[in-house]
């Protein structure tokens, strides 16, 4: 709301110029054809740069009435939607408003859609096709920036279709995810250790997963791992679905498999981060989120 | 006492060479919409830089210099005195080049204020604050020496658009500095968007209208020898016009946090603004109505007539979309983008090179460019350019708001945004080639320009004397 003194400067700012407009044209009409009568050709009498000359032909009467409808629009509009500062429309609209009323009426026209899905429990959700097709519109709009239109996802974004789970594949894990975000972080682990010892811990890494591997270094490699890595990878590289660390003696790369790759994790750490979506979106489309989500490994 | 028309000829010329780099760069990005991997991964040659670098070069490189070249041609002749000081003319000159080349240098690298249209950091503010008052002092100087008592409409309309772009720039430029390539706005949140649009929409009013129409109330009636059509609806579409604008910045925030009372107006005001903007393009085409039958020999006449053809159509179209409910469809799509080309291209840059076929021989005294013919190719390429480009981009945006606003029985959006993009993709081919298109023919403008004015010495024109004013003077 405007205090009282910008309320009433906007309502006559506002009105004074309109009315302004309609002054003007009055006033213009009347504007004369002062050199008329003397050389008969209806000019002003200026003549500017040897032949720049000016008529002063009526203002055009479709173009008068076209204005005067543009002012009168104005006057009927900021009655019915207010306009003139505090001075509420008759209508009483407002976008907050209309926006209300739409959601109200489109939460109102797909009750019944969502409220068979809310009967469901988890695991027909999962298997139910028309849940699935607008889990996947769901998907496609909130989730495939990340995690791709397919879900395989990218670089840095976990695969969905496959059977490697971070946190571990069931409703509620996914659903947590979906609902508080996660974060994916990976501490540098390896501040002690010089440039050949962490050439040595890659090739280790690389070898856990079956890649060739130079058994020499691989072996100087487990010693640091041993120390450093397996409080959460694990003593064989497992993993640990409850904190969310990779499995690492498979063949599925979060940011890549690759020695260079493998370095760079290792000297920069690793900060991943999915937002949470408890106050974006529904329950209900959550769950149809979370159920399609599933839906693809099954 | 005769003219200063060098600084009108170094503003032509610049005029021509920033409109040819300009538009580049406007059908490079054009080119990065429809395949991305043209930047090349060089940071400097990404959309989001280039983008800036297009509009500044066409608005005030561009528009610019065309606007500040041929206001101090038409000072001079309409007030019958040359240019107070030559040495300002020439500050106002290189000062406005150094800010253009300081624009096209910081905005690849990344220096950006973030607000559309005002892109350049605070030490290319002060500098531009600086040339402006520099160009105020000598465009109004003239004014105040004039040897005739009425001042000519075009002046008005120049006269309008330098104050008012002044005061524009400063206040939606008023920033804390922190470093050289860095500031902040001292506006916070949804006053500093509406700062920024009463800014940008008056750039639109007063820079690209204002200005060019003082461009047109000066070369249409001089190149069609005829009288202009009515004084006093040039009296009622200035003020109306000029009173008005100041009030329609709020339609670009439509449905946004901008409360909704500031939003009405912003569009009551829109739509008032429909019938003073018709006032100059029926002053316009009333002036060349006695003239219908040149249009068949001069090309020139026929750049004009164009160019209103496409104010009226733009400025019909602008209140349109400023309507709530056509705006909610319209908004953040390309239409928008349409839009602004039917203006920038249709209107600002067809009236300047209209205006500038004109200029241009009269600098050394003849009527006449070398090639009539070349101006007739460079007519065609520009007029076929702006329709496929705006026609293509009217389809993608309507294409874009339906796209984007159709949902399926669930609730859920039927295209996610990603289908809407690469639907859109076919009409960013036909946009890329009407901008080629309009591109082209501003090189047989360069060339035309070159075999008119290059082997000729210009000599000085004597001022002409003013007519007698009899009981007027």
């Amino acid at each position: 709301m405007l205090t009282s003194f910008w309320h009433w400067y906007v309502v006559i700012i506002t009105v004074v110029t309109i009315l302004g407009c309609f002054w003007l044209l009055q006033w213009t009409k009347g504007v004369s054809n002062r050199d008329e009568s003397e050389d008969g050709a209806g000019t002003t009498g200026h003549v500017w740069d040897e032949d720049l000359v000016e008529l002063n032909n009526p203002l055009p009467r479709w173009w008068l009435q076209l204005f005067y409808i543009t002012i009168a629009f104005a006057f009927i509009y900021l009655i019915l939607f207010g306009g003139l500062g505090n001075i509420p429309g008759v209508l009483n609209w407002s976008q907050e408003g209309q926006y209300e009323a739409e959601m109200q009426s489109a939460l109102e026209a797909q009750e019944e859609i969502f409220a068979r899905y809310r009967e469901m429990d988890n695991a027909t959700l999962i298997a139910d096709a028309d849940a699935n097709a607008t889990g996947q519109r769901l998907f496609a709009n909130n989730c495939a920036m990340c995690h791709g239109s397919d879900g395989r996802g990218a670089r840095g974004f976990p695969n969905l279709t496959d059977d490697d789970w971070l946190y571990g594949r069931s409703y509620d894990m996914v659903m947590q995810a979906i609902n508080n975000g996660r974060q994916g972080a990976m501490p540098v682990m390896v501040g002690g250790l010089d440039d050949a010892a962490i050439s040595d811990l890659v090739v280790y890494v690389q070898s856990m997963s079956g890649q060739k591997a130079d058994a020499a270094m691989a072996a100087r490699g487990k010693k640091s791992f041993d120390m450093l890595c397996v409080a959460c990878h694990g003593v064989d590289g497992s993993g640990n679905q409850a904190l969310g660390s990779p499995r690492l003696n498979d063949d599925i790369w979060l940011y890549g498999g690759e020695p260079e790759t493998i370095r760079t994790t290792l000297v920069e750490g690793r900060n991943g981060m999915m937002p949470a979506f408890e106050d974006v979106l529904s329950e209900d489309h959550r769950r149809l989120i979370a159920a399609y989500v599933l839906s693809l490994s099954e | 006492m005769t003219y200063n028309d060098k600084v009108v000829k170094q503003f032509v010329i610049a005029t021509i060479l920033w409109g040819i780099v300009g538009m580049l760069v406007g059908v490079i990005i054009a080119a990065q919409l429809w395949m991305p991997a043209l930047n090349l991964d060089i940071p400097w040659l990404t959309y989001g830089r280039l983008r800036p670098l297009h509009t500044n070069a066409v608005i005030f490189a561009f528009g610019g210099s065309g606007l500040i070249g041929t206001s101090l041609y038409v000072v001079q002749r309409t007030c019958h005195v040359r240019l107070i000081s030559d040495k300002l003319a020439s500050l106002v000159f290189w000062g406005w080049q150094i800010i253009i080349v300081a624009a096209a240098v910081t905005l690849p690298l990344g220096w950006t204020q973030g607000k559309e249209y005002a892109e350049l950091e605070w030490p290319i503010d002060i500098l531009i604050t600086l040339v402006w008052v520099a160009y105020a002092v000598l465009f109004f100087g003239t004014i105040v020496k004039r040897r005739v008592s009425h001042i000519y409409v075009a002046n008005w309309f120049y006269g309008a658009f330098i104050l008012t772009i002044a005061l524009l720039h400063i206040v939606n430029n008023l920033s804390m500095p922190v470093e050289i390539g860095k500031s902040y706005s001292i506006y916070t949140g949804t006053v500093d968007a509406m700062v920024q649009w009463w800014y940008g929409h008056n750039a639109v009013g007063f820079f690209l209208t204002a200005g060019f129409l003082g461009m047109m109330y000066y070369f249409v009636p001089k190149q069609a020898e005829g009288p202009v059509y009515s004084y006093r609806l040039s009296i009622v579409h200035f003020w109306a016009l000029i009173a008005i604008y100041m009030w329609a910045g709020p339609h670009h925030l439509h449905y946004t946090a901008l409360p909704n009372w500031v939003q009405s107006l912003g569009m009551i005001f829109s739509l008032i603004l429909l019938a003073p903007s018709w006032g100059g393009m029926i002053n316009g085409i009333m002036t060349l109505s006695g003239a219908w039958h040149k249009l068949r020999t001069d090309p020139v006449l026929k750049f004009m007539i164009v160019a209103l053809s496409f104010y009226g159509m733009s400025t019909f179209e602008g209140p349109m979309m400023s309507i709530k409910t056509v705006n909610a469809l319209s908004h953040y799509t390309d239409w928008t983008i349409g839009h602004v080309h039917s203006g920038a291209l249709g209107w600002v840059a067809m009236m300047t090179i209209g205006s500038l076929y004109c200029l241009i021989p009269r600098l050394i005294g003849e009527k006449k460019m070398y090639s009539i013919k070349a101006i007739d190719i460079h007519f065609w390429t520009s007029t076929i350019g702006v329709v496929m480009y705006i026609t293509s981009m009217w389809i993608a945006g309507v294409m874009q708001g339906l796209m984007w606003r159709a949902f399926n029985d669930d609730g859920t959006l039927t295209y996610s945004f990603v289908e809407a993009l690469a639907a859109t993709n076919p009409y960013y081919v036909v946009r890329l080639l009407g901008g080629l298109l309009f591109l082209s023919g501003m090189f047989f403008f360069a060339w035309n320009t070159w075999k008119t004015l290059g082997s000729k010495e210009m000599k000085p024109i004597p001022a002409s004397e003013p007519a007698d004013w009899g009981e007027h003077a």
